[in-house]
């Protein structure tokens, strides 16, 4: 340590001697940590570091020293400085913490309360499992196809070579649409020639008309029979249908599109079965079955483990399906020689009863809030 | 088709352990739907035995008349004295051979039978009739008494055959054949690969003169017509238990020999005949068609009269039997219990007729017979003279007749039917390789004549008339090959578009309104006049030129919806009926809208393309159908809870729903007061979108009109939207513009405009936003408030307008410079006055 500087004549300053900066500084770290709440901390930061504050005052006086004093009476003045506002720095954010935490715990709620000020609102099943089923198809690349509801009878029989007066045209019980005969009189029976669609089946055919192979088309929709409404019946319902027509489809693939399907939405683990069946439209026919969705098959013959949505058959009859009839390919253009195709459909009331355990259709008929709110936006 | 298994033994030798449940999986994976397999006498429990009535004790006294009887069941009991029963039924005598269950046994049910005391007696068993057997009807209603041939103790179980199996098969209406047990065992024979007994080869003696006589004037509609003559039937004859058991079992009641034999033989061989009483026709059996208006009383007593293009069987006086579907009562069998003189002579007819005009017939005289079911479904024209002769044996069998050596049989002449098809047509259709060999025997195995290399000529039975194309013949084939084997390939479709704009859109619109607080509902579509009604339209309203349906659920409901309100108001009403009070519901669909310029459809070739103009043509009989949205409110939109007050639906709710929904297609609405039904004719929008720069009436919005919420018992003040998404699919205008964002600040002015009652808000603000121009970058109506500071029947509406530049800081006096056009431009347009100015 150097001897303090004797060569000039020292005009010595009471406030900047190094024991009143101290003591400075010390009077203000004391008031900072006596200040009890933020109001009393500002009073002390106003007295403390203000513009009339001591070391304030002390720092102006650094201007009358000589040169040579100037720069350790300014160091000292300075660090003493910096040393009060950091200790205020600190002091203020206790306090705020302290406040903080106290208002915090004032402000506090019970979270438990209930907030159904907007009840939710939520789409269809019956809507969004058409969808979905519909989606696994779009994202193979099949494309939706859409058809009237009041539909030619053309195109929801002749054309799918349901002949006329051949049973299987009675088997769909049809609601038939009255029109006008040429001299205005109300048409009776089926002389319209005009129904309301029996299946989505007229779909395929207008998809035909309109497109040209290859042709994979999805086709969700409503339609009608003259069924009573009851606990298994309705008379308005929904279908999906598929169509595909394409140069060598054969029925591997059209059962290989089954069982995708059935484990797109129903699990990976899922089966397909089918059973020779009739349906105009095609031919081969058959019925598909799935494995039990709820037992999985493991009811069958185990009658302590009964399963209600099987029956304890281990299957579900899920729909038709077959080989696209060459007479439908005819009458809507497509080259039977060339191209070949495959189909099925299936009713939508049915898959949603046993993939979620509905047990009465007219809960599905209803539009009870109750029912449908559950299922939410998407299924 | 009901196929008791025990009948299906006869011709086909099934292994013995071989249940019913067995057969039906075999059936089922060749393609026959058994539905069932019913268990019949399941739990069945002897003693049960024959017994003779030996006494008859009248008790007296008792509410109903009651016997005590003694009844000898042989050594059945174990002492071989008379057995003591009391019996509450009446048809039998002393003498009568009956049926006796004794204690110990257990019948069908679980009833489990012992010696009780009853009417004072102590009745050791019971003396049994049909139904306590479980053996279905057998029209008597009474205790069963047997024919005298039966020894008193013989085993009744296995004499009644009352333990079975029947295999319930819904048959599809391409295997007609199927309807016969000799169609059923066939398909058995060949899932098991067993050989079959064929119950139609029979010898039957060549066709001669001296037959009946018959004609027919119309060999389309009857391509084969055989008769047979038998003589000298004993009238008292009855069917054996057996026929009768089998009738049973397969569904039918036995009537009287004659009929039974020829409903038997029908289900044996899935020919349909008809006995006539001989004494009763006139002349030669003639078939034709009728004379329009002509009549005939069938068996079943109805007059029908005729069409002339029904088929009819004939004799000099007329129509005696509407062919294929049910003869005519003036030549039928005459029955022990009847009046007329009993039948000794009958004359077997055993024809075969055209499907589709049976199919007609059955149909215009809602007539459908055992008969005519099969004969629409195909019966095999080669069968006929077999079920004849079938018939004549049985009649000489079991009623002691004669046949006659006369046998007629006219048949037009008929190619049998070929199909060429590729050998490899089946593994084509398939994607399996099954090679000729496989697909040659197969199509052997279901009665096809097989010849060829790779192109084969196939005969298909006399029995397939569904057998036409390659394609039926491959199903055949892949069926029998079992169609669980079939492998599972996929096909590569193209790439796919994913959904269209349209598609998406009414998705969107869905999941909107859903998030919006609706719940969807999916109506029916039936309406009445009475709910058109109940919503107040006038008598011109185009929502009352429906489409009607000839054959609808409900006499009420006989049109479909032009408005998707009728439905989904029901909806409403019911959720409320049921406790759900605050509701906000929604709907998509189509509703049908006739012009009234529909042609009648035309029917269209099938054997080629419809011409475009064809489709057009068709397209033209159907009534526009376009997709509307719907919501319905009531009760409170937001509920009152312990955040505060609720808020009720009103109005403004429905008129946001149609803004929500045609913002899912960047359409904005316009809004106009409008008086339209069923809406309160002060409390009505009506909805407008831009098409090709003209609005066009996208819907109607608001609070229903009082009436229509009394008549249709709606909740207080409900409100509803209902808007035609195929307009708003038109309106939208390519996609979305991005707004440019300023980063300049915002300059907000606000100001109240005094305005008349009734001048639309939505007029003052479009003078607002024409007049502030380029700078406005938002205006919000804050606050509408009357009262008498501002003037009765004025309102004042208090805007909130956001200036901002995209290139500079807005000055104070730039902002209110834009403020004051904008009043002063609605000042003009619609008389606002500055509040407070």
């Amino acid at each position: 340590m150097s001897a303090p500087n004797k060569s000039y004549d020292p005009v010595e300053v009471e406030a900047l001697k190094p024991e009143e900066i101290e003591r400075l500084r010390d009077e203000a770290f004391a008031a900072f940590a006596a200040a009890g709440d933020l109001d009393a901390l500002a009073q002390a930061k106003t007295a403390h570091t203000g513009g009339t504050s001591p070391l304030s005052l002390a720092n102006r006086e650094i201007g009358a020293l000589p040169p040579q004093a100037k720069a350790e009476a300014g160091k000292r003045v300075g660090q003493a400085r910096g040393a009060v506002s950091k200790a205020l720095a600190a002091r203020q954010a206790e306090l705020e913490a302290e406040r903080d935490a106290r208002v915090l715990v004032e402000e506090a709620v019970d979270v438990t309360l209930p907030y159904d000020r907007t009840p939710a609102g939520a789409r269809h099943p019956l809507t969004t499992i058409m969808e979905r089923v519909a989606d696994v198809f779009v994202a193979m690349g099949y494309e939706i196809a859409e058809g009237p509801e009041v539909e030619a009878e053309w195109f929801n029989f002749d054309a799918l070579n349901f002949v006329p007066d051949h049973p299987a045209r009675q088997m769909q019980d049809t609601f038939f649409v009255q029109g006008t005969t040429p001299d205005g009189k109300a048409t009776e029976g089926d002389e319209s020639g005009v129904v309301l669609r029996t299946h989505t089946s007229p779909v395929q055919a207008r998809s035909l008309l309109e497109r040209k192979p290859p042709v994979y088309v999805v086709c969700p929709g409503r339609v009608y029979r003259t069924d009573e409404l009851d606990a298994t019946h309705t008379p308005v319902f929904h279908q999906i249908e598929l169509l595909a027509v394409d140069e060598g489809l054969t029925m591997a693939d059209l059962k290989g599109t089954l069982d995708h399907m059935v484990q797109a939405l129903f699990g990976p683990d899922m089966k397909t079965r089918l059973r020779p069946n009739f349906f105009p439209f095609t031919e081969p026919s058959a019925e598909m079955d799935m494995v039990c969705y709820v037992c999985r098959g493991e009811s069958v013959g185990n009658p302590d483990r009964p399963c209600r949505t099987c029956g304890s058959e281990g299957w579900i009859e899920l729909g038709g399906c077959g080989m696209v009839n060459p007479k439908v390919l005819i009458a809507c253009g497509v080259d039977p020689q060339k191209y070949s195709g495959f189909a099925f459909g299936f009713g939508i009331e049915r898959m949603l009863m046993f993939r979620h355990n509905v047990e009465d259709m007219r809960d599905m008929v209803e539009g009870d809030v109750r029912f449908t709110r559950p299922f939410g936006m998407e299924i | 088709m009901r196929v008791p298994l025990s009948w299906l033994r006869e011709y086909v030798d099934l292994p013995e352990t071989e249940t019913g449940r067995d057969v039906q999986a075999k059936l089922v994976s060749v393609g026959l739907e058994v539905e069932t397999v019913e268990q019949i006498g399941a739990g069945l429990k002897g003693p049960l035995v024959v017994g003779q009535v030996l006494t008859i004790e009248e008790l007296e006294g008792f509410k109903k008349p009651i016997r005590f009887c003694t009844v000898d069941v042989g050594t059945a009991n174990g002492t071989g004295e008379p057995q003591e029963i009391v019996c509450g039924a009446r048809n039998f005598s002393v003498g009568d051979k009956v049926v006796v269950v004794l204690p110990g046994a257990v019948l069908p049910g679980d009833f489990a039978i012992a010696a009780r005391k009853t009417y004072g007696k102590t009745s050791h068993g019971m003396i049994c009739s049909t139904d306590e057997l479980g053996m279905g009807d057998d029209g008597t209603h009474g205790i069963i008494v047997l024919p005298p041939e039966h020894e008193a103790g013989t085993d009744a179980i296995e004499l009644l055959q009352l333990v079975d199996e029947v295999l319930d098969i819904a048959v599809t209406p391409d295997r007609g054949y199927c309807l016969s047990m000799r169609g059923v065992a066939r398909e058995t024979a060949t899932a098991y690969g067993l050989p079959l007994r064929d119950p139609a080869l029979l010898d039957v003696p060549a066709p001669n003169a001296y037959g009946y006589p018959a004609q027919i004037s119309d060999p389309i509609g009857c391509d084969r017509f055989t008769a047979r003559t038998v003589t000298g039937l004993q009238p008292e004859a009855r069917s054996p238990i057996w026929m009768q058991r089998r009738l049973q079992k397969a569904g039918m009641r036995p009537i009287s020999l004659a009929v039974d034999i020829t409903n038997y033989v029908m289900l044996e061989l899935g020919q349909p005949l008809h006995a006539y009483d001989r004494n009763r026709v006139d002349g030669p059996i003639g078939v034709r068609r009728a004379t329009q208006g002509e009549k005939l009383t069938t068996l079943d007593g109805t007059v029908r009269v005729l069409d002339a293009e029904d088929l009819v069987i004939t004799d000099n006086r007329g129509p005696i039997g509407l062919a294929g579907v049910m003869g005519g009562a003036n030549t039928e069998i005459a029955d022990a219990d009847g009046e007329q003189a009993l039948t000794t002579e009958v004359v077997i007819e055993a024809a075969h007729f055209d499907a589709i005009s049976i199919a007609r017939t059955a149909r215009r005289h809602k007539l459908s017979s055992e008969a005519s079911k099969r004969f629409e479904r195909g019966v095999d024209p080669q069968a006929a003279a077999a079920a004849a002769q079938r018939t004549v044996d049985l009649l000489v069998l079991l009623a002691g007749g004669t046949a006659e050596a006369g046998v007629t049989e006219i048949t037009s002449p008929h190619a049998p039917r070929t199909i060429a098809m590729p050998a490899n047509h089946p593994d084509k259709v398939a994607g399996v390789e099954y090679g000729r060999e496989t697909v040659v025997r197969r199509l052997q195995e279901v009665g096809c004549d097989v010849y060829g290399q790779d192109e084969l000529i196939v005969t298909v039975p006399s029995w397939r008339p569904d057998l036409n194309e390659p394609n039926d013949l491959a199903e055949e084939v892949i069926r029998l090959e079992g169609y669980e084997n079939l492998p599972s390939t996929l096909p590569t479709p193209p790439s796919g578009r994913g959904l269209t704009d349209r598609q998406r859109l009414h998705r969107r619109i869905g999941r909107v309104l859903a998030g919006a607080g609706y719940v969807e509902a999916l109506s029916y579509p039936f309406i009445g006049d009475a709910v058109l009604d109940q919503l107040g339209l006038e008598a011109d309203d185009a929502r009352r030129r429906t489409v009607k349906l000839v054959n609808p659920i409900s006499d009420e409901e006989p049109a479909l919806r032009t408005t998707l309100l009728p439905g989904l108001l029901g909806a409403l009403r019911r959720n409320d009926g049921r406790g759900s009070h605050d509701l906000a519901l929604f709907e998509t669909g189509l509703v049908f809208r006739p012009t009234g310029e529909e042609k009648q459809a035309v029917r269209l070739p099938v054997d080629r393309r419809p011409t475009d103009e064809e489709i057009a043509g068709l397209n033209a009989a159907l009534p526009r159908q376009p997709r509307r949205a719907a919501v319905v409110l009531a009760g409170a939109r937001e509920q009152a809870g312990w955040w505060g007050k609720g808020t009720p639906a009103t109005w403004a709710d429905a008129v946001e729903a149609a803004r929500l929904i045609a913002a899912e297609a960047g359409v904005e609405v316009i809004v106009r007061a409008d008086q339209h039904a069923p809406w309160h004719p002060g409390r009505c929008a009506a909805l407008y979108v831009n098409v090709n720069g003209e609005e066009t009436l996208f819907g109607h919005a608001g609070e229903l009109h009082p009436r229509v919420i009394k008549a249709l018992h709606l909740p207080e003040r409900a409100c509803a939207a209902e808007v035609e998404l195929d307009v708003l699919e038109q309106a939208v205008d390519g996609a979305l513009q991005a707004p440019r964002i300023s980063t300049f600040p915002v300059a907000t002015q606000d100001v109240a405009l005094v305005v008349a009652g009734d001048v639309p808000a939505a007029d003052v603000e479009a003078a607002l936003r024409e007049g502030a121009g380029d700078l406005l970058e938002s205006l919000r109506l804050f606050d509408v408030f009357t009262g008498e500071q501002i003037g009765g029947g004025n309102k004042s509406l208090a805007y909130a307008l956001r200036f901002r530049a995209a290139d500079r800081t807005l000055t104070v006096e730039e902002a209110s410079a834009a403020r004051d056009s904008a009043v002063a431009l609605a000042a003009e347009r619609t008389g606002a006055v500055l509040r407070g100015a």
